[in-house]
């Protein structure tokens, strides 16, 4: 398709769309010097509205979606958005508020709504995962991870000591240790047993970083789909070394309601809005990642922080004096955490714990229904997801392709590394049987092809807008802009 | 319940295929003992009384006042066709494009934004965005310590007090030195910048405008840093920059920004999108997401995410960044913003907030003991000193007259309790700045 530049045309102005033209307005050169003006206009594009219109209706035919087709996109949660709570996040009452309004102390009550909303959630999620408080500055699950293992530090400091080994496990999400480093820490590695964190390999870790060590953080159902049988006994190896417990939320859809990760032992957790409580993911964002805390990391939560005040009234609370600083420049991505309230709204605690009971029984039912087509490593009752191994002699990228030449989105693969030729999927509890069972076929079908034909699967996709791009070409010649080809 | 479509057959087939009897068996890894000690969420409700619920709350929030609150988050008209396409479902449920054959439309759609915010900064290339402002001012500095290999980040105070505080936040424990040179009345103090940038440091940070909304170019600051191989980042308010000095003129390394202007709601403190461009040479020490354009296996133009060995769930704890999401909904509705209102209709927003903003500073230097915090010339903002503290006087217009008469900048800038923020967008109106400075003048 033809770029927006290319549609471009000089000239073609789409003036009034946002301002009539005034004659008696001064231009930029009437009101700032000549040195501080730029010398040419930005080529931007020049369309007229309907050029506009159309381009992006053609982009967006070129797009696979939840709304269109199914997601079983291991790790990502590809649940339906409602669309109740998208019209709830455009309520001009939300939309319009400026965030600084709520810092001004006459502007604070001119934002009782949005501050409610905020504080609600924040209440939701504590209840939903047994934490003591919550900040919903993060901007995404990475972010919240930083802001997770921040925490930590914090903790250690205020200890009056500087712990900097960060254990984790070798099945865990790339963000982990990347987050872990940008907080200082020295992330080590792990290795599991059978799937699951090992209390023994846990303990030799503790025996060699001892009073180095700050904490682990862990992923629970983990990347494989697994629930960790084993975690009384690491929540106190950990514990009896004075480090934390950090939870990665990426797999929350699992548990709900089944186990809430404070009771168990876990210090610190991240959640992504964007996965368990299905607001959309946008094409690869705007995410959110907020992150609750046992009771004595309250005091280092990010600041400023929400609170309901006797009166019924609700505004900021006075800075505790040991918070982290600011993580995101105000209260997080509202807009999205507005969504995941409607949600939690809507469904209530019968709604979300069905959610993930149904979660759980859509990914079993699937492996039951592929595992004599895949190669499914682990025969037991798994979570959220599972793992397998594409059959024998078949490539996992490969049956990914074939998929989407069958009109699915293919499941993750390649993660987790420990899984050879990996794919995950990860059906959500929003997909109906009937899909689950025409996306078994599919696979099979793709299989079977595939062995009969090779050939013929190593080109697919062949009915999609594009066939399989060259990426190291791409890598090579960094055509970055319409400007750098 | 709502979402889940299976009938009492489904459920009781699938159970059967799987080889248990109920759902919680499902959950028999989970002992009793570590069941939850309570789950009291209210009960759920059905889509109208929910909806009624929100517009409840919605209701009780006050947008309707004229305002001329800005500091970095400003209230722009945003065109409806903005709504309608980045609204389509197929843009906004659609996952990271990694899949790339079937996510060709986000796939261009980035790779056409990082071409707009490239040529608006007058820089080689961006990335498909970071989160915000702030974090693309953390994102440009970490950056610039790797490329340099120098530890030591000196920051003009006349940058955003926000980017600054959580520039701050994301460094504390990262072996990098910041060193915030003092601002003078407003102004960006370039003499005392070109002092603190040695041989020593990776990269100094400005704004233009800066957050008093004071324009400058920093063309010798620039050429100074050059010449002691420090980095020059600048971050810019991306409407301003249709007319404004560009990054690349002034010969600046690396631009960034808040990009909530450019067709995003202020929505309460986001999600927002931030803006990250530099030169060629940086490309490897990028963080966050590339899009590049390739081809397919029959010669056909596609776009592909590119350059992934930088990202973390390759690299690991050495990556360049931990970002793995972008701002990919927020950039797409810039671009679209961008697309809609073009080169001339960025400049005319441009041009109308700086009118209004100078007709504004006229009428209120009009009203007794009230001076301009400095001579500089500005953009659409300006800070005015009035004769009494400044947020009691903001109070008091909210509360008797409904206007939101700007920011109080005292909490953030110490001895600046008289100082007052202003900022026009094409939004407001000569009658809105009118009933600003006749109730404003009455409580002076």
């Amino acid at each position: 398709m033809k770029t927006i530049y290319e549609e471009s045309v000089p000239g073609r102005a789409t003036l009034g769309i946002v301002l009539k033209d005034d004659p008696a307005q001064p231009g930029c050169a009437d009101m700032l010097p000549a040195q501080m003006l730029r010398g040419a206009a930005p080529r931007l594009p020049e369309c007229a509205e309907i050029d506009v219109v159309r381009h992006f209706t053609g982009l967006a035919e070129l797009n696979y979606s939840v709304d269109a087709n199914f997601y079983p996109l291991g790790s990502c949660t590809m649940k339906y958005n409602p669309k109740c709570t998208e019209a709830v996040s455009q309520l001009p009452g939300f939309a319009r508020l400026h965030p600084m309004l709520a810092q001004l102390k006459a502007g604070e009550k001119a934002c009782q709504g949005a501050l409610q909303v905020l504080c609600d959630t924040e209440r939701f999620l504590c209840e939903i995962t047994g934490m003591k408080g919550f900040t919903l500055q993060p901007m995404a699950g990475a972010n919240g991870e930083f802001t997770g293992v921040s925490l930590i530090a914090a903790y250690h400091q205020a200890k009056g000591r500087s712990r900097r080994v960060m254990l984790i496990p070798d099945s865990a999400h790339g963000t982990n240790p990347a987050s872990a480093a940008m907080a200082g820490f020295t992330a080590v590695t792990v290795e599991s047993k059978d799937g699951m964190v090992d209390p023994e390999a846990l303990k030799a870790a503790v025996a060699e970083h001892g009073d180095n060590l700050a904490g682990l953080m862990m992923t629970c159902p983990n990347t494989l789909g697994l629930m960790e049988t084993r975690l009384k006994e690491i929540v106190q190896i950990i514990h009896s070394v004075d480090a934390l417990l950090y939870y990665d939320g990426a797999n929350m859809n699992a548990i709900m309601g089944k186990m809430r990760v404070g009771d168990v032992g876990f210090d610190v957790v991240h959640l992504n809005l964007h996965k368990t409580f299905a607001t959309p993911h946008g094409g690869g964002g705007p995410g959110s990642g907020p992150v609750g805390v046992c009771e004595k990391l309250l005091p280092f939560l990010p600041a400023p922080r929400v609170e309901r005040r006797a009166d019924g009234s609700y505004g900021f609370m006075i800075d505790s004096g040991k918070s982290i600083g600011r993580i995101g420049p105000f209260y997080g991505s509202f807009g999205v955490i507005l969504k995941a309230c409607a949600y939690i709204v809507r469904l209530g605690a019968e709604g979300i714990k069905r959610a993930s009971e149904y979660a759980v029984l859509n990914a079993n039912y699937m492996r039951r229904k592929l595992e004599d087509v895949l190669q499914v490593p682990f025969d037991r009752i798994c979570m959220h997801e599972f793992v397998a191994s594409a059959p024998e002699g078949m490539r996992a990228l490969d049956i990914a392709k074939g998929l989407l030449e069958l009109g699915y989105h293919a499941p993750t693969i390649y993660f987790p590394l420990l899984v050879h030729e990996c794919l995950m999927p990860e059906p959500t509890e929003t997909e109906s049987k009937q899909t689950l069972d025409a996306f078994c076929d599919a696979v099979r079908k793709v299989v079977e092809d595939g062995r009969k034909d090779p050939e013929a699967l190593a080109q697919a996709p062949r009915n999609l807008p594009v066939t399989r791009l060259d990426e190291t070409a791409a890598a090579r010649h960094m055509i970055l802009t319409e400007d750098m080809a | 319940m709502p979402y889940i479509p299976h009938s009492q057959a489904e459920l009781e087939e699938m159970l059967a295929t799987v080889g248990v009897k109920t759902l919680d068996d499902l959950f028999a890894d989970i002992s009793p003992d570590m069941r939850p000690k309570s789950f009291n969420l209210p009960e759920g409700m059905d889509e109208g009384a929910a909806c009624a619920f929100f517009e409840d709350l919605a209701a009780r929030n006050r947008t309707a006042m004229a305002s001329f609150l800005g500091a970095g988050y400003y209230d722009h008209n945003v065109p409806k066709a903005v709504d309608a396409l980045a609204g389509q479902s197929a843009f906004y449920t659609a996952y990271t494009p990694y899949q790339a054959e079937c996510s060709q439309g986000t796939l261009q759609a980035i790779f056409e934004f990082q071409t707009a915010i490239a040529r608006l900064m007058d820089l080689d290339f961006a990335n498909a965005s970071v989160y915000d402002g702030g974090s693309a001012l953390f994102e440009a500095s970490t950056m610039c310590v790797r490329q340099t290999k120098r530890s030591r980040v000196v920051v003009d105070e006349a940058v955003n007090p926000v980017w600054r505080s959580m520039l701050a936040t994301y460094t504390a424990n990262q072996p990098i030195e910041i060193v915030t040179v003092p601002q003078k009345n407003g102004t960006s103090d370039v003499d005392a910048l070109k002092a603190a940038v040695d041989g020593q440091t990776a990269c100094v940070i400005v704004q233009n405008p800066n957050f008093f909304g004071v324009v400058s170019d920093f063309t010798e600051l620039f050429a100074h840093a050059k010449s002691q191989k420090a980095l020059s980042v600048i971050s810019v308010y991306p409407v301003m920059q249709a007319v404004l000095k560009t990054p690349g003129e002034m010969g600046a390394d690396v631009a960034v920004g808040e990009g909530q202007s450019l067709g995003l709601p202020l929505s309460f403190g986001g999600p927002y999108l931030g803006l990250m461009a530099c030169r060629k040479s940086f490309v490897r020490q990028m963080p966050g997401r590339l899009v590049g354009r390739t081809v397919d296996t029959q010669g056909r133009t596609g776009y592909v995410l590119t350059l992934q060995a930088r990202e973390q769930h390759i690299r690991r704890a050495k990556a360049t960044s931990n970002i793995c999401s972008n701002q990919s909904l927020c950039a797409l509705r810039a671009l679209i913003y961008l697309s809609l209102v073009g080169p001339q209709g960025l400049r005319k927003v441009a041009e109308r907030g700086m009118a209004l903003a100078r007709y504004a500073s006229q009428m209120l230097l009009a009203l007794p003991g009230v001076t301009l915090l400095n001579d500089r010339p500005f953009g659409n903002e300006f800070a005015v000193c009035l004769p009494k503290a400044a947020a009691p006087l903001v109070d008091a217009l909210i509360e008797r007259y409904g206007v939101v008469a700007g920011y109080p900048v005292g909490r953030h800038y110490q001895g600046m309790d008289n100082v007052l923020l202003v900022a026009c967008t094409e939004k407001n109106t000569r009658e809105q700045i009118d009933r600003l400075v006749e109730s404003l003048g009455g409580l002076l």
